[in-house]
């Protein structure tokens, strides 16, 4: 079957999840329709002195408390245990053996300062160049802080075809890594693949970075309480964890083989802005170009559109723009919207990935996941935010936004298997 | 879906060498010429800096200045040269943009003086927060964001058509270029940006390549000259735009090559033989895109053994009429060596020459009728691009 366009349908047949919520889509898509928050303190390392001491971290298992894994070590083990559930779910392949390319989005990378103190102390010079020659031998530092090195572990593990790709969007990392995966089966690169975005970013100096950003909220008295997308009183976004991949599917090949669809990625829109590193143009041009866009490549009108899975990071800035761009595209009465934020923080370089899954069981389920903490309407916020608790809805298809640092814009429409 | 020609129409580069494809060729031109090293301000490891740049002339504004360290002001810069040699500035709206990174400059100095205060302390975390918290400064995390050189390039030059950076070291190069072709190939949008910059004279990238016992330590000598094998790395930064044939001949644009196809592969490298396999199975599927005539190879060796003497031994195996071996003269540039390799490919072609001897074990001299770059990440991923030349 073709899409608009003419190009191979692209199903999904297999999701995987974690969150700070748990392991598991099941017990993750329980969570957020029940509108369970899985914010809290932090544990993993000391808080003092600092502005945000709250955070949706994933307890890792095989953690050893006072010794936690590096970032990358943590996004490994998040995608694949996330690739491992999507994969058992669609029974593609066998195991070891996937039979299609591998997308992976998580964040950037750096020798973390365990390490760096545990060079020092090792060192026989002062600063960098004794670091560097107290490094010696430690293959391990390279291989765990390579760009490359954690997509090459999972490409090995799950048996993925041909070179894993590894990127970066800031926070429409997971959704681009979708748009890959996408595009590769549109071309008929492939006929399946896995599309994964993770992060696990959460140790002090990362922490610290986003603080001085002043992106974070400080709300950390009740953390369940923190995130607040599209509420007056929000204040910034609560930084967190997760992973989720998709199997994605030439929809044809998936019918032949008797696999459950789950849902279709119907459209992929991007559009980078070109106003400043961290805001988007108050104008709006690339929000909306990139919502367009998706609806274009879906050959989709607006009012088809059931519910927008938003960015609804809870910044003061996000969802202003983020609303402006919802009347713009929408008009005087746009879909409910809601976002999954509010629940399990800004997953960061997963968002997409994970917010594109929960848009399916949207589909599948046919409710609309709630905006918890949502106790005060903001008059600059008119939108129906699907307030605090879960809805039954008619749900055919799904816009997930995607607005990154940097400009990188991207939305995705999610729909039900065609009938 | 068809598949539509893709051109080559402007190259930015920036190398120890100098700046742009002139200042380049004619120092890559010349078979005697000598490597630009600093051997003594990262000892025990040399280095290829890059030149310093008059950054006004690419980054206008002194605020786009600041917000970046050099890793991201030099692909920017370079970004912009390739713009310029495209003739390209007022297309940049639509303009698709793939960019391979790194990760951008830590703080050395805060870095080092954090390490030796808290490294013997019992419990240094409470420690550690105030003096980051107070020592950080809030545009650095931006400067160091590895996205943040493609968000630097939307800002600084327009491009807003989309936005996608590739990490993963030499294969991320490669993989970016592949993809970028290909969507282009296939009808999703006239003109693309793709490229990548890589500074060699940090101590933070020192830290992350030594581990893996990969650098050259002591004294310089050219790749095939090199016992134990070795990386020098080479500060450079290459950026090409990419068209569709028939976006390029409606706007009149220059072309100075075809590229005809990148393939990527991943060896898992568990045996002797394994990165030759991968090389060898990417050139099976390749070569029958070969136009007929002389074969020039610009090589991506890197120094680091085995994937070097593998890819040597590939090379050999296709008797090209000439091979140039880039790192012998500008160092090993990670997610900036493949652009780098395939602007000297596409300057090769449109010159009807090839550069000159850059290794002692370079050979042969023609006028190309295709060019091969081959690339063998020093860890991981073998890739291959093939062009050609097209009628002026």
């Amino acid at each position: 079957m073709k899409d608009s366009l003419g190009r191979p349908l692209v199903a999904v047949t297999g999701i995987g999840t974690v969150t700070s919520l748990g392991f598991g889509t099941a017990e993750n898509w329980a969570a957020i329709r029940g509108g369970v928050s899985g914010i809290r303190r932090i544990t993993r390392f000391p808080t003092d002195h600092l502005r945000t001491t709250i955070a949706g971290t994933v307890d890792v298992p095989g953690e050893v408390a006072g010794n936690p894994f590096s970032s990358p070590e943590r996004v490994e083990r998040m995608a694949a245990f996330a690739i491992g559930e999507a994969v058992a779910e669609a029974g593609l392949g066998v195991p070891g053996a996937f039979p299609g390319p591998l997308f992976l989005g998580m964040p950037p990378v750096d020798v973390e300062w365990p390490t760096r103190l545990d060079l020092t102390r090792r060192a026989n010079a002062p600063g960098y160049p004794g670091f560097v020659a107290a490094a010696a031998g430690r293959h391990d530092i390279y291989e765990n802080y390579l760009f490359g090195g954690v997509g090459e572990r999972l490409a090995d593990r799950f048996g993925t075809r041909g070179a894993p790709i590894t990127l970066t969007t800031a926070c429409a990392t997971g959704a681009s890594a979708i748009q890959l995966g996408v595009e590769a089966i549109q071309r008929g690169a492939c006929t399946a693949c896995i599309a994964t975005g993770a992060d696990g970013s959460v140790h002090a100096e990362a922490l610290i970075r986003f603080s001085l950003l002043s992106a974070l909220s400080t709300r950390n008295d009740d953390p369940t309480k923190a995130s607040r997308p599209f509420e007056k009183s929000r204040d910034g976004f609560v930084m967190s964890e997760g992973a989720a991949a998709l199997v994605l599917e030439d929809y044809d090949a998936a019918r032949a083989r008797g696999a459950n669809i789950i849902g279709i990625v119907l459209g992929c829109g991007e559009r980078a802005d070109s106003f400043h590193r961290t805001r988007s143009n108050p104008d709006g041009t690339a929000i909306l170009g990139a919502m367009r866009n998706a609806l274009a490549d879906a050959g989709l009108r607006p009012d088809q559109i059931d519910y927008v899975n938003g960015h609804g990071t809870g910044t003061p800035e996000n969802d202003r723009m983020e609303t402006f761009g919802m009347r713009a595209v929408f008009g005087e009465t746009p879909p409910p919207i809601s976002s999954n934020k509010s629940m399990i923080g800004h997953t960061l370089s997963a968002a997409g990935a994970l917010e594109a899954a929960f848009s399916l069981l949207t589909i599948r389920d046919q409710v609309l996941p709630p905006t918890i903490n949502y106790d005060e309407p903001d008059p600059n916020v008119p939108l129906d935010v699907v307030p605090n608790v879960q809805r039954p809805a008619r749900v055919r298809a799904v816009l997930s936004n995607s607005f990154g640092f940097g400009g990188q814009n991207v939305c995705l429409v999610l729909a039900a298997e065609p009938s | 879906m068809t598949r539509e020609p893709v051109l080559i129409t402007g190259i930015g580069l920036v190398t120890s060498l100098g700046e742009g494809p002139e200042e380049n060729w004619t120092a890559l031109s010349d078979s005697t010429g000598t490597p630009v090293l600093d051997t003594t301000g990262f000892a025990p490891f040399p280095v290829h800096p890059v030149p310093a740049l008059n950054l006004d002339r690419q980054i206008p504004k002194k605020g786009d200045q600041r917000q970046m360290e050099p890793w991201q002001r030099l692909g920017t810069y370079a970004a912009g040269l390739a713009l310029d040699h495209a003739d390209a500035r007022a297309l940049v709206a639509d303009m698709h943009l793939v960019v391979a990174a790194g990760g951008g400059e830590r703080d050395i100095a805060l870095d080092e003086a954090v390490a030796s205060e808290l490294a013997r302390l019992p419990d240094h975390g409470p420690l550690l927060n105030e003096r980051l918290s107070t020592g950080l400064r809030p545009t650095l995390f931006l400067a160091q964001l590895s996205n943040l050189m493609a968000g630097n390039i939307s800002i600084v030059h327009g491009v807003t058509g989309s936005s996608r950076t590739f990490m993963g070291e030499e294969l991320a190069a490669a993989d970016s270029l592949r993809i970028a072709a290909e969507r282009l190939a296939e009808g999703r949008g006239g003109i693309a940006l793709v490229g990548g910059a890589f500074v060699a004279a940090r101590w933070d990238m020192l830290m992350l390549y030594k581990p893996g016992g990969v650098l050259l330590e002591g004294a310089w000598s050219p790749v095939s000259q090199r016992a134990g094998g070795g990386i020098v790395l080479g500060g450079m930064a290459a950026f090409l735009v990419l068209e569709t044939q028939s976006h390029a001949r409606a706007r009149g644009a220059r072309a100075l090559a075809r590229l005809d196809e990148v393939l990527t592969d991943a060896s898992r490298r568990r045996r002797p033989g394994d990165v030759a396999a991968s090389l060898t199975g990417l050139w099976q599927r390749m070569a029958p895109r070969r136009a007929a005539g002389p074969l020039g190879v610009i090589s991506g060796a890197t120094g680091a053994l085995p994937a070097t003497a593998e890819e040597q031994r590939f090379v050999a195996g296709l008797s090209p009429e000439a091979v140039r071996t880039p790192a012998s003269r500008i160092g090993h540039g990670v997610e900036a060596a493949f652009p780098a390799h395939v602007a000297l490919a596409a300057l090769a072609l449109f010159r009807g020459a090839m550069p000159g001897l850059l290794d002692p074990a370079d050979t042969g001299d023609a006028a190309p009728a295709s060019m091969l770059v081959t690339g063998v990440g020093q860890w991981r991923g073998e890739a291959l691009a093939l062009l050609s030349g097209v009628a002026p």
